[in-house]
Parts: structure tokens; C-alpha cells; sequence
């Protein structure tokens, strides 16, 4: 199986020739892999289709890019295009004259609920003074749900005792109003889009509430559907923007590029994580990466922040700015990816660290492995990696109860990921996996 | 003919019900939206022709659109072309979909009681609603039911799941403080024994995949319950909701790795959804579909039937 694009191009066009340009062979095989990853992330089939054919344009008439590779060609073509495609359109959140209303759609189970409280604690974060309307009166218990959450984030509830979400949403929004609030949002039930009578429903609760933000709240994981949804959802209610959802599991949300890319409808936030604090302002680059398997070396970072203890995150932007990267500093950071919980899900964040580690195989009890290579090291080894020399590798590898080999594969990987490091220390982004810049396979 | 669910229980058979058997695919195909069937009426006007690439292209591009993803529409398209004679193209794909499912399973709900099933899947999939409207159903087939408020997480689940009790006729046992689901499934069952229910269905709380710490407190739960009873749990049913694309996939791997399901449920399949990503999962995992939720009300619960499912996926 292929995990990234960047795999799936360099097995496509490994052999190829770093000179000239791209001729109308390469770029027809580079087209099929971007097809079959885009597809494998969820894109819409058409639209896949469509953006395989602009793509396909632009690689053929792309100028020289000396140094690169076909397939890293290619891989940066595709890759500004997606962010090109989804950062078109204003992210933020329109504001007028208070209240201003924000109404939360989208099919059940997306997350309509949970995010309007985060979006409430966002804004309330952001010097507004938000409330929340209960108006999911489907769902059992929807409403004791928002109730709890808005308690815990400390922003007003309205429960209406009406049966009618229309009522209840206009009288949500009165209710806010009179009590200074500048901002309402209003969670609705979750409904199927091919449900004549209920997005009726939705769009008189829009009239009735008359939202400056319309928000569809969409699911990461959806699959071919979501064009079908968003379609219907832009028809009936004429949303404005989208949120992602449970973006912090594993799914590539190509169903971002299709919505986008059909309503012309910009993705506003993103969820990513079950915490009440985990949504963020959508940044284009990020998804493009994401759906694209490149890693998402940003995500990866913030992680890590949140992940490290306050001076040792401090210790190491230091270390990184300077572009050093120590065997303390592999050891702490492995010790925080533990911290962050899902292994694979993390590592596959990091372009290209899955494959350096390779041989070493990155499960959990290898980690225990690893651990104990560093630990058999002394503190000066481990300050100075390039003092390990024959007989102290053969020391660590006796100490550690591993082998020789494992211990150069580890200062193979710590070697690598130093250069990452600096990369980043300089604000730079690895563009490419580190993977595409080592010799071809075949 | 559909499925029904004395098939599914392993109950000796009653009266048929008509509807029962006309099945849920049958209904929707009857009701579909226009616009969706578009796709298909090509698929069926265009007759099937073996010799043609373009109606190859049409099939793929069809199981592609459902979500069953690249590898398991090779593997079907591989499959119909190895046939050679094809005929009706509507039953030859039923056929090798059927294949590809196995035999149809039924749910491990005959011996000794407390039968018990755990739910388990991602966020939002149908989870609890999928427990009230089963509930209903094995009490309708003279089972008593009782449920265990297992999801302590998320707000509210346990008045979500109270309130899908009441509806359905069955006992509730939830989290007396504390919030340990291993413990909830203890007491659940326990509470089974006590009062001499037939089938105990314990709820979890909605976990992604990728967060291993909740992974491993599912599996808590499993040792627990396992503790209690040698064989349990009897049942560990994947909810996936049918909307979802290929990461479906990763999410059966995983969940089948930690908490060892042995069967699928397909809910949302009201949309227009088609869950081909079910086919996928049957594909690389071999795990059975075993339900399909139909709608939010309480008889909205179905037994799997392949062959109908099979119809759906390239018919609107
Ligand atoms: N249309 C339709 N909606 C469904 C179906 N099954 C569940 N739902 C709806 O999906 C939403 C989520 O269902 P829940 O049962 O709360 O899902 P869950 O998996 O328990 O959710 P968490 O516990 O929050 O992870 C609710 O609004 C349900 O009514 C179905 O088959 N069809
Ligand atoms: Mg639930």
C-alpha cells in the first residue's frame, strides 16, 4: 500500500531524469497516481477529474525547477494548486450589528453540537460574548448536552419550551439579545439532505433567525457523499463556510477540496481534538498537505507544544532555532510524541520520519527500544553524536541489550531528523519529504 | 428476498412479514431522488456489454462513487471480468458481492444468557440510537434487554441512552459515579444476571481510532466483561456510519485489532449514502455486516441483506 503521493510519484517516476522538462509521458504517469491518491483521500470523483486536468496543464508547461525531480514536480505543483483552490474565499466570520447570529447545520453525527460550544468558547476567547440556542429538539438529550457544555465553558444557554426548533430559535435569539449578548449561536438537529421536510424546516429556522454565518458542519471522514450533501445544504440554506470536523484522527479530508471546490464555499474552522479548546481557523496549506499524505509538519508542531512541558518547549525552540538536535533532544521529543498518544497517527504527520525510522519499526514496544539505545548513552555521546564512534556503538548496543545495527540506524534517524529541525528552526518548512531528495529506489 | 430477522437471531421461523421481506433497498430504490439516479439509469439503460471498455469505465466509476475505493472495485471489476459471461450485470455484481461477504452471519443472541453485545465506533456514527432500536427489536422477539450507559465521556449520553430504555422496554444500568466504563459493563452484567435478562448491550463512548489510550480502555472493557462471563462478549458491533469515505477502513483495522469485532453496523443508509466502504472493509477484513440502520425512529434497524445492498450500490 501507498501511503503518500510523494511515495506513489517516486515509485511512478523514479527513474526519471532530473533535467529538462516534463514530457507528455511522465506527467500522464504522475497524473494517474495524483488521481488514485486524490481518490484514496475521499475527493470527489468529478472533481478529482477536474483538478487532475488543470494539474495536468500546469506540469506540462512548467518552467525548469533545477534541483527537483520529477516526482518533487509534480508534488509541489499539486500541492500549490490544492492550497490555491482551498484558500480561496474569506476564512473569517462575518460580524454586524449585535447579535450577530452564526446557525449551525449539517447531517447527524457531524459534530454540530460540540462544535458550537467550542466555536462559543473560540469567540468568547476573542472578546465577544457569546450564547448558545438549544434547537436540536430531535436527538434525545441534545439539549442536556449543550446545557452541560455551555456550563463547563461558561457561556448562557437558552432551552425553549416549545417543540417547534423555529420558535425556539427565534426566541433564542430575543432572549440573547436582551441580555447583551453579541453573538448567538444556534445548534440545529442534524438532518439528511435528501429530507424534503426537514430542510424546509432548516431554511424557516434561517429565516426566522436571519444568520450572518450559515455554517454546514461536515464530518473529515465523509467520503463520496459529501458533494451531494453540501449541493443540497447550499440550495436549502445557502451556507456561507464550513467546518471540519475530527480532524484530529486520520482521515485525509479530500471531502474539504470537494465542498470547496462545488459550493465555492470557504472552510472556516477546523475541529481537532474532543477538548472544548480544540478548533482553529482553517489554514489551506495545512489540508493541502493532509490530503495529500505529505504530513503536516505545523499540526505536528503544535502538538508537540502543547504536548512538551513549559521550559522544555521553550528548551527546545531554542535548540531548534540554532538547528541543534542532540540525542536529549530525540530522547524528549520521543518521550512527547508518547505524550501525544496515537503513535502511527503522529509520525504520519512528520513527512518522511515514518520512513527514516524504517527498520526500526515504530511501534510501541520498539519506543522501549529506542529509549533504552539513548539511555545507554552517556551524556556526552548524547550531547555530541558524532563522538559515537565503532567501539562506543558497540558499548551502547551490549548496554541496551540491542544490536549494532540498530544503533546506526538510530543515528541514521536522529541525523535526519536534525536536518528537519534546522529546516524548521529557520522557518522553514521541509517543502518536500526528505524521502523524494534520497536516490531513487529503482 | 430479503433477509429477515428470525434469519438474523437464528430463531425458528415465523410468519414472514411481506414488508419484511420486500426489504429496505427495495423501498428506496422505489423512492430515490432524480438527481441520484441519473448515474445508474446509465448504468442499466446503457445495457451491460462485456466487450465494451466503456461500460466497464461506467461500473467503476459507480462503485468508485459509492465509496467501496480503488482496491475493492478491482477486485470486483477483476472478479466480472474472470467471469467472461456476464448477463444481467445487476445480479452478476450481487452475486460477487455476496461472494465477497460469506455466508450471511446472524448475531450471537441463541444460549446461555446473559447474551452480551458491545458497541463500539467512532463519533456520531449511531452508536446509542443503533442500541435503542436493537433493543426493540430483540424485544419483540421476546428477548429482555438491558442496557449499560458505558459512554461516561460525552455529555449527556447517559440521558441520551435513558431515554432509548424507556422506549424500548429495557432495564438501564448506568455509571454510579466514578465513570469507568469497564466498571459500567461490570455492574451491567451483573445487573443481566441478577434479573435474569437474555441479552445485555453495553454502550461506549464515540473514540476515534487513532487515540490509542481510548483504544486500550475498550479493551479494558472487553477483559472485563470476559472476566465475567467466559465467552463474552458475544457480540462487538462496529457502528460505521454509511456516509463515510475510505478512512472507514483504518477505523474497522483498528477497532478490530482492539476490541476483536465480529460484525458491522451500516447505519445512515436512509441518505443517499451508499456505504460502499463496507464492501471495502468485507474485502480486506472479512468482517460481516450484520445490521443496517434506516432512520432515527425506533424501527429503523434492518437485517444485512446482501444482495439487496449489493442492487443499491450502482442503482441510484
Ligand atoms: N438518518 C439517520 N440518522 C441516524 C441513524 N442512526 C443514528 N442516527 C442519528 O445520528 C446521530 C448520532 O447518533 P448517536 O446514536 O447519538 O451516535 P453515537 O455513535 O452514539 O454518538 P456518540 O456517542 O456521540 O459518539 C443522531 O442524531 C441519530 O439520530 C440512521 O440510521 N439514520
Ligand atoms: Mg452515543
Amino acid at each position: 500500500m501507498f501511503d503518500t503521493l510523494s511515495d506513489r510519484l517516486q515509485t511512478a517516476l523514479g527513474g526519471l531524469s532530473r533535467k529538462g522538462r516534463l514530457d507528455e509521458e511522465t506527467v500522464t504517469k504522475a497524473m494517474r497516481e495524483v488521481r488514485l491518491a486524490l481518490l484514496e483521500a475521499d475527493v470527489d470523483f468529478e472533481v478529482v477529474k477536474e483538478f487532475v486536468a488543470a494539474i495536468k496543464e500546469r506540469a506540462l508547461g512548467a518552467d525548469v525547477l533545477t534541483g527537483l525531480e520529477p516526482g518533487q514536480r509534480v508534488v509541489k505543483i499539486v500541492h500549490e494548486e490544492l492550497t490555491q483552490l482551498m484558500g480561496a474565499g474569506d476564512s473569517k466570520l462575518a460580524f454586524g450589528r449585535p447579535p450577530t447570529v452564526i446557525l449551525m447545520t449539517g447531517l447527524q453525527g457531524s459534530g454540530k453540537t460540540t462544535s458550537s460550544a467550542k466555536l462559543a468558547l473560540l469567540l468568547r476567547r476573542e472578546g465577544k460574548q457569546p450564547a448558545l440556542v438549544a434547537a436540536d429538539l430531535q436527538r434525545p438529550a441534545a439539549i442536556d448536552q449543550l446545557e452541560q457544555l455551555g456550563r463547563q465553558i461558561q457561556v448562557p444557554v437558552y432551552r425553549g419550551d416549545n417543540a417547534d426548533p423555529v420558535a425556539v430559535s427565534k426566541a433564542g435569539v430575543e432572549w440573547a439579545k436582551h441580555n447583551g449578548n453579541d453573538v448567538v449561536i444556534v445548534d440545529t438537529a442534524g438532518r439528511l439532505h435528501v429530507d424534503e421536510e426537514l430542510m424546509d424546516e432548516l431554511a424557516r429556522v434561517r429565516d426566522a433567525t436571519k444568520p450572518l454565518n450559515v455554517l454546514l458542519v461536515l464530518d473529515a471522514m465523509t467520503g463520496q457523499e459529501a458533494v451531494n450533501v453540501a449541493k443540497a445544504f447550499q440550495e436549502r440554506v445557502a451556507f456561507d463556510g464550513l467546518v471540519m470536523t475530527k480532524l484530529d484522527g486520520d482521515a485525509r479530508g479530500g471531502a474539504a477540496l470537494s465542498v470547496k471546490a462545488v459550493t465555492g464555499c470557504p472552510i472556516k474552522l477546523v475541529s481537532i481534538g474532543e477538548k472544548l479548546d480544540q478548533i482553529e481557523w482553517f489554514h489551506p496549506d495545512r489540508m493541502a498537505s493532509r490530503i495529500l499524505g505529505m504530513g503536516d509538519v505545523l499540526t505536528l508542531i503544535e502538538k508537540a507544544e502543547a504536548a512538551a512541558e513549559e521550559g522544555e518547549q521553550e528548551e527546545m525552540e531554542r535548540r531548534m532555532r540554532a538547528g541543534e538536535f542532540t540525542f536529549d533532544d530525540f530522547l524528549s521529543s520521543y518521550r512527547m510524541i508518547r505524550r501525544m498518544g496515537p503513535l502511527q497517527g503522529v509520525l504520519k504527520m512528520m513527512p518522511g520520519i515514518g520512513k527514516q525510522l524504517d527498520g526500526i519499526d515504530i511501534d510501541e514496544k520498539q519506543m522501549a527500544r529506542v529509549e533504552a539505545i539513548v539511555l545507554s548513552m552517556t551524556p556526552h555521546e548524547r550531547r555530541v553524536p558524532h563522538a559515537i564512534n565503532g567501539p562506543r556503538r558497540r558499548r551502547i548496543a551490549d548496554g541496551s541489550g540491542t544490536t549494532i545495527d540498530e544503533v546506526n540506524k538510530l543515528l541514521q534517524a536522529r541525523k535526519q531528523m536534525a536536518k528537519m529541525v534546522k529546516q524548521m528552526g529557520k522557518g522553514k518548512l521541509p517543502a518536500l519529504p526528505p524521502e523524494l531528495t534520497r536516490a531513487p529506489r529503482r | 428476498m430479503s433477509r429477515t430477522w428470525a434469519e438474523l437471531l437464528g430463531d425458528a421461523a415465523g410468519v414472514v412479514d411481506d414488508e419484511e421481506r420486500t426489504g429496505f433497498f427495495g423501498r428506496l430504490r422505489e423512492s430515490l431522488s432524480k438527481s441520484r439516479r441519473a448515474l445508474t439509469d446509465q448504468l442499466a439503460a446503457a445495457a451491460f456489454d462485456a466487450a465494451d471498455d466503456e461500460s466497464w469505465e461506467r461500473l467503476e466509476v459507480a462503485l468508485l462513487r459509492a465509496d467501496v475505493g480503488v482496491p475493492a472495485t478491482a477486485e470486483l471489476v477483476g472478479r466480472l471480468e474472470a467471469r467472461g459471461e456476464i448477463g444481467s450485470l445487476e445480479d452478476a455484481l450481487a452475486e460477487e458481492v455476496e461472494r465477497l461477504f460469506g455466508e450471511p452471519p446472524t448475531l450471537a443472541v441463541q444460549g446461555a444468557t446473559p447474551r452480551v453485545i458491545l458497541v463500539v465506533g467512532v463519533n456520531g456514527t449511531g452508536k446509542t440510537t443503533t442500541i435503542g432500536k436493537l433493543a426493540n427489536t430483540l424485544r419483540e422477539h421476546g428477548r429482555s434487554v438491558l442496557l449499560g450507559a458505558g459512554d461516561t465521556f460525552r455529555a449527556a449520553a447517559e440521558e441520551q441512552l435513558e431515554i432509548w430504555a424507556t422506549r424500548s422496554g429495557a432495564d438501564l444500568v448506568g455509571a454510579s459515579a466514578g465513570g469507568d466504563p469497564a466498571a459500567v459493563a461490570f455492574d451491567a452484567i451483573e445487573a443481566g444476571r441478577a434479573r435474569g435478562r437474555d441479552v445485555v448491550i453495553i454502550d461506549t463512548a464515540g473514540r476515534l481510532h487513532t487515540q490509542t489510550n481510548l483504544m486500550a480502555e475498550l479493551e479494558k472493557v472487553r477483559r472485563v466483561i470476559a472476566g465475567r462471563i467466559d465467552d463474552a462478549p458475544h457480540e462487538t458491533l462496529l457502528v460505521v456510519d454509511a456516509t463515510t469515505g475510505q478512512n472507514g477502513l483504518q477505523q474497522a483495522r483498528l477497532f478490530a485489532a482492539a476490541a476483536g469485532v465480529t460484525g458491522v453496523v451500516l447505519t445512515k443508509l436512509d441518505g443517499s449514502a451508499k456505504g460502499g466502504v463496507a464492501v471495502a472493509i468485507a474485502h480486506e477484513l472479512g468482517l460481516p455486516v450484520k445490521l443496517v440502520g434506516v432512520g432515527e425512529a425506533v424501527g429503523d434497524l434492518r437485517p444485512f441483506d446482501a444482495h439487496d445492498f449489493a442492487r443499491a450500490l450502482i442503482s441510484g
